[in-house]
């Protein structure tokens, strides 16, 4: 197995704080916005636009955080040490809200779709926006991210590593791929 | 009005996992590791949350058949296995014995035979005859089978929710002294809850009459040698000797059948000598935890005024107890490492 780096320190952050930027432009301000991150990379990755959106503009943004393990529809073909279910916690009213639900990969879209599934359980937003740190493409639902931090086209058999400071110690996006010419 | 509202889930230490081995069955508490009972009480802080909304349900299995099979009279488990089922969108069966074929003679092979052959997904069963819950396990291979209680064996469901319980109130399992009062010895919540907070760390005092104290747990040098337990426990019959600075007391079920069987000589004494009082409970740690894993006979193993007192739990354990069987259900069917 080989790896490359896709985005180091810096450029995550600079990514963020585009993302963030962009939030602001659309939704006009930061009214009515709940940024809500999807356990695990997503929940960090959602503090930080937060902290982004509190600088730029002096608006605290509630964040929320959400576990969608309960939601899935593919558990049966996912490997068995992914059989994790985090502590969801939505503090606050979401209905009538404007909704930013961020995660670090947008791949098969599934994840997302659980997530919608289980956001209109705790009530009826005015609106669904989607943040992603990295698309590598590969939908297998009809699901597209209003900010994304960077554009990869991948091959099916690669594998996206996001190591964030809050769990790895340092921020980085890896592309991780099988060698083909191991002697060279 | 807010749509959204959450219960009080108090923040569980970084100890508790979240990730599980995939298990098929859960029949006892000595096969599960340190590691394993922690990330069952881990999702089943994340289920207690589902609890709390307005909107209890999730879909996570759609499409699964869950039996309940009662041999013997239950309120709580039986309701609680329900609940946690239909929380997560199973379809729940409720079969008794009483009105069902074993009346006609049926045997319990052949019943659960039976059940598997409907395409159940998993069976909850409670038996009066102890290693029940095994036999099915070991005949019936489709079929996830969970312990509710069998004979005088083991109840590993009560055991995790009184593990569970005592977690969240005191943040930790480890060090803790545990008292557990009463008929310990026709008890299979005890003898869970002793298999459960000893492997977690916790001391376990047993406390109640002679006659009631399980004789393979008595320290002696031969007990010593070949019972897993008798190393981890302490039996001390005098309660307010062992009461002193516990963090736990969890008082059993007397009964009452047992004084004509020659165990006990009169319930007056018994009540004199091992209910859990006001008096009692001033010599344990303040904030001592009360526990019972019901039914109830108040003022017979515990006073009226503790059991709906401060430091009741017992209300806490009924609630937990469907998170926990919620965190069992889920793991058993998406970790069972089976194509499903």
């Amino acid at each position: 197995m080989q790896e490359r780096q896709i985005m180091n320190q810096e450029g995550v952050r600079r990514a963020l704080v585009r993302v963030a930027h962009e939030i602001l432009e659309h939704n006009r301000g930061a009214e009515d916005l709940i940024i809500v991150g999807i356990h695990t990379g997503g929940v960090h990755i959602a503090r930080r636009i937060a902290a982004n959106l509190a600088e730029f503009e002096g608006i605290e943004v509630p964040v929320a955080s959400l576990d969608v393990s309960l939601y899935r529809d593919d558990y049966r073909v996912r490997e068995q040490s992914q059989t994790k279910i985090q502590p969801t916690e939505i503090p606050m009213g979401i209905h009538g809200k404007r909704v930013v639900l961020v995660d670090d990969v947008l791949y098969t879209g599934r994840t997302i779709r659980a997530a919608m599934d289980a956001l209109v359980d705790f009530g009826r937003p005015q609106q669904i926006q989607l943040a992603i740190l990295l698309d590598r493409g590969h939908r297998e639902l009809p699901i597209r991210a209003d900010y994304v931090g960077q554009n990869l086209p991948t091959a099916l058999e690669e594998r996206v590593k996001v190591r964030l400071m809050e769990t790895d110690g340092a921020d980085e996006v890896a592309l991780i791929f099988e060698d083909l010419n191991p002697e060279d | 009005m807010s749509l959204s509202r959450t219960i009080e889930t108090p923040e569980i230490g970084g100890a508790l996992g979240t990730e599980l081995a995939p298990r098929k069955h859960v029949l006892d508490l000595d096969d599960f590791t340190q590691k394993e009972v922690a990330g069952v009480l881990g999702s089943a802080r994340s289920m207690k949350e589902v609890l709390g909304r307005d909107i209890k349900k999730v879909p996570a299995l759609r499409g699964k058949v869950l039996v309940t099979l009662f041999y013997e009279a239950s309120t709580r488990t039986r309701i609680s296995f329900e609940e946690a089922g239909k929380v997560l969108s199973a379809d729940v069966i409720n079969m008794s014995a009483s009105g069902s074929s074993a009346e006609k003679g049926e045997s319990l092979l052949n019943t659960g035979l039976t059940i598997q052959a409907m395409g159940v997904d998993t069976l909850v069963i409670r038996h009066p005859h102890s290693g029940a819950p095994h036999l099915l396990a070991q005949h019936l291979d489709k079929v996830s089978i969970i312990n509710a209680g069998d004979g005088l064996h083991a109840h590993p469901t009560q055991a995790l929710l009184d593990l569970y319980t005592v977690h969240e109130k005191l943040g930790s399992l480890e060090g803790l002294k545990v008292v557990i009062v009463g008929d310990v010895l026709h008890s299979r919540v005890a003898r869970s809850n002793i298999w459960g907070f000893a492997k977690m760390g916790a001391k376990v005092v047993l406390s109640g009459p002679a006659t009631l104290m399980p004789p393979d747990l008595v320290r002696t040098s031969e007990n010593l040698a070949r019972s897993p337990f008798a190393s981890l426990v302490e039996v001390d019959t005098d309660l307010d000797r062992a009461i002193e600075a516990a963090d736990v007391v969890m008082a059993l079920r007397l009964q009452r059948e047992r004084q004509n069987a020659g165990y006990l000589p009169s319930l007056r004494e018994y009540t004199r000598r091992w209910q859990v009082t006001d008096h009692r409970l001033e010599k344990a740690k303040s904030g001592v935890m009360v526990m019972h894993p019901g039914p109830m006979n108040e003022g017979i193993e515990i006073s009226n005024s503790i059991a709906h007192g401060g430091n009741s739990v017992i209300e806490d354990q009924v609630t937990n107890g469907v998170a926990v069987r919620m965190a069992l259900l889920y793991h058993l069917t998406i970790g069972s490492g089976q194509e499903i």
